[in-house]
């Protein structure tokens, strides 16, 4: 059984709409990229997985490790294993990202009906999740997201992911405003968290997280539509070719460039 | 002769007057008091002041006025409301009245002195002669109200060049007893040239009883010292409150308040400082919280009278149900007042769709070289922050509960005390479930 099965998925925002028929699934163990030109629709794709109540979703169905995704409002989409890693991680002045982990971890766990985590525990669950995207402990004092830089704001998103361990995660334009240290990190965290029962969606602008998280499937998105799919390949000839080369609709040839 | 809005009031007041231990002085400043507060009445919407509030659920009760000590409060039943704080000196107050046998005043270091007011006319007449020369009632029916009604409340005294190594805490409580009566209490801090103190006012009740609290404050802060005066207002959920501080700042001051107001069907509190010599700075923050039928009003002002003196503002408000919230901060900076330095914001976040609030600042500068700004927001629960916190498995009501803290938080870290700041934070949190 897919992990994922997208059928036909439409969706608008402010009575737009932007997706268009969406077709796609994935199985545990892959990791599938989804590229595209600016407005393509892909965040949008990513936010609708995720339950965004910003997006109306106007037809087709979402299966989900057997459910109907699209019933479920997104507290429970992410007790189930689904994870949305933000462009624009949300700041949240005042509450401690120590408490908002362990918030949301306990969360997960009551949902599954284990028991909650004290402070204590979560102290030392968190120690090995902290060094997997090179955080210091200190970082679990500040405010969510208050006056972190790009970079610490992308890596606390991959701590969460660490410590929710999703069966799905989908990382939004990720590898936007972060150096290239700064990303190999994030790259490196993702990777590590990759397992044989769960799967991974990267949407991106550009091929360059690709070199570092090494994607099984690649997909182009055209006009809230996918308009190519291939393996890895696909993205380098993207990067090579631009996405006019997709957008056209007539496929250029390789001496033409 | 009293007119008829203080006819209610007259048999009352005729008792407490007729009282031959109070000195003379003390009943001519009540009787002339009760005779301005006759001619003003109680406010209505049509005085500026009070536009946004109506008074007339306070006018329309009768109360009996609680002059005789009543009650029967435990000291576990003060827990909740000490802050988990040990080692305070405090002075208890039920249903208006001094407890000794609830306060700790026992051990007060060296230049701190306390009193409760209704010994102190004839034990200090020498210090208690400020009463009245700090909070005047011209134009405040209640403030006039409680003068002619004052009876009780805590004096302090700290001397000058004095650091207070702890907070000093007034706690006025009512407990069942205290149904369908008023209290009029009357403060007067004192804090000497530099000296350095930290005075807590809270205002509990261990009932759900309907009663009047009709607080007076008067505060003056001598050359180069500095108050930090925090007032907790945690009445019963059908009470009503109005709570006046009135301070003068000497020069090189620093007036530090913090006004917290989540209790009561409806309260009003106004926080009043006079900036009076050159270099003093004032600080005043404050977070007010409701839901249900609640009306939580705050005033503030700051004259600015001399030169280089600066203010510091911040109030944030949390409204829910159909509750009513109303902030007016009014600044004067006087023409001799150059070099002001002013910011005031005011910041309310509305839960639901029948809350409602009512932002008004009120500048009025008459000097030319001076810094200004104010702001004032509405807002709601911020939807992408829901979503996050949504996102990552946490449900509907504590995510809203985090959002509501965290919109909190900004003015709540002000508080120094950390035995405030940490039961303020957790109270915040556990405010709207």
């Amino acid at each position: 059984m897919s992990l994922i099965e997208i059928k036909d998925l439409h969706a608008t925002v402010s009575d737009k709409e932007i997706l268009k028929g969406i077709d796609l699934t994935v199985d545990a163990g892959e990791i599938h990229a989804v590229m595209g030109p600016n407005g393509s629709g892909k965040s949008t794709l990513a936010q609708v997985l995720a339950g965004n109540p910003a997006y109306e979703v106007t037809g087709g169905s979402v299966t989900y490790d057997g459910k109907d995704l699209l019933a479920l409002p997104p507290e429970e989409r992410a007790q189930h294993g689904i994870f949305l890693a933000f462009q624009y991680p949300v700041e949240i002045p005042g509450v401690s990202n120590a408490y908002f982990l362990r918030a949301a971890y306990n969360e997960v766990r009551k949902a599954h009906g284990e028991e909650e985590v004290d402070p204590l525990e979560f102290a030392d669950f968190m120690e090995e999740k902290l060094a997997l995207v090179d955080m210091d402990a200190s970082m679990l004092n500040r405010s969510v997201n208050q006056g972190f830089s790009g970079g610490e704001k992308k890596r606390n998103e991959i701590l969460q992911m660490a410590v929710l361990q999703p069966r799905l995660a989908i990382l939004d334009e990720t590898e936007s405003g972060l150096d290239i240290d700064a990303l190999r990190i994030v790259a490196d965290g993702v990777n590590k968290l990759k397992r044989p029962d769960n799967a991974t969606i990267v949407v991106t602008h550009y091929q360059r997280l690709l070199n570092y998280i090494v994607p099984d499937f690649v997909h182009v998105l055209v006009n809230g539509r996918i308009a190519k799919s291939g393996g890895k390949e696909l993205a380098l000839e993207l990067e090579d070719k631009g996405y006019d080369w997709v957008t056209s609709g007539a496929p250029v040839g390789a001496g033409a460039a | 002769m009293a007119g008829s809005a203080a006819e209610p009031f007259v048999e009352a007041f005729d008792e407490l007057t007729s009282d031959a231990s109070t000195p003379a002085w003390v009943q001519s400043m009540r009787r002339a008091a009760f005779e301005r507060f006759g001619t003003l009445g109680f406010p209505t919407t049509k005085n500026e002041d009070w536009h946004f509030t109506s008074v007339s659920p306070i006018a329309d009760h009768d109360y009996v006025f609680l002059a005789a000590k009543s009650g029967d409060v435990g000291r576990d039943e003060l827990a909740p409301f000490t802050f988990g704080a040990t080692g305070w000196y405090t002075m208890v107050f039920v249903n208006g009245r001094f407890a000794p046998e609830l306060s700790d005043i026992a051990k007060l270091p060296n230049g701190v002195k306390v009193w409760d007011l209704a010994s102190a006319w004839t034990k200090v007449p020498d210090v208690v002669d400020r009463v009245g020369k700090l909070a005047t009632y011209d134009n405040q029916a209640f403030t006039a109200l409680n003068t002619a009604f004052m009876l009780d409340g805590g004096v302090v005294q700290i001397a000058k060049d004095t650091e207070v190594d702890r907070p000093i805490h007034l706690v006025f409580v009512t407990d069942a007893t205290a149904a369908k009566g008023m209290m009029h209490p009357r403060n007067l801090i004192l804090v000497g040239k530099h000296a350095k103190a930290t005075v807590i006012e809270s205002f509990v009740s261990t009932t759900d009883a309907v009663y009047l609290t009709n607080a007076v404050t008067e505060v003056s802060v001598g050359e180069g010292a500095t108050l930090q005066h925090y007032k907790m207002q945690r009445e019963s959920a059908r009470a009503f409150h109005v709570g006046t501080i009135e301070a003068s700042q000497a020069r090189d001051s620093h007036y530090i308040s913090f006004s917290l107001a989540t209790g009561a069907a409806l309260s009003r509190t106004n926080v009043y400082t006079t900036l009076d010599g050159e270099g003093s700075g004032a600080t005043l923050n404050g977070l007010y919280m409701a839901n249900g039928e609640q009306h939580v009003d705050h005033q503030t002002q700051i004259i600015h009278a001399q030169p280089n003196c600066f203010s510091r503002e911040m109030y944030k408000g949390v409204l829910d149900g159909r509750s009513h919230g109303v902030f007016n901060g009014k600044v004067y900076v006087h023409p001799m007042a150059q070099k002001t330095d002013g910011k005031q914001t005011n910041n309310n976040l509305l839960l639901s769709e029948t809350a409602h609030v009512d932002t008004k600042p009120q500048l009025e500068i008459f000097a030319d070289d001076v810094k200004c700004t104010h702001g004032a927001t509405v807002g709601q629960i911020d939807q992408t922050a829901l979503f996050y916190l949504k996102s990552r498995g946490i449900e509907s009501a504590l995510a809203r509960r985090l959002l509501t803290y965290a919109f909190a938080a900004g003015v709540l870290e002000t508080i120094e005390v950390n035995e405030v700041r940490e039961a303020l934070e957790k109270m915040t949190l556990e405010r709207f479930v």
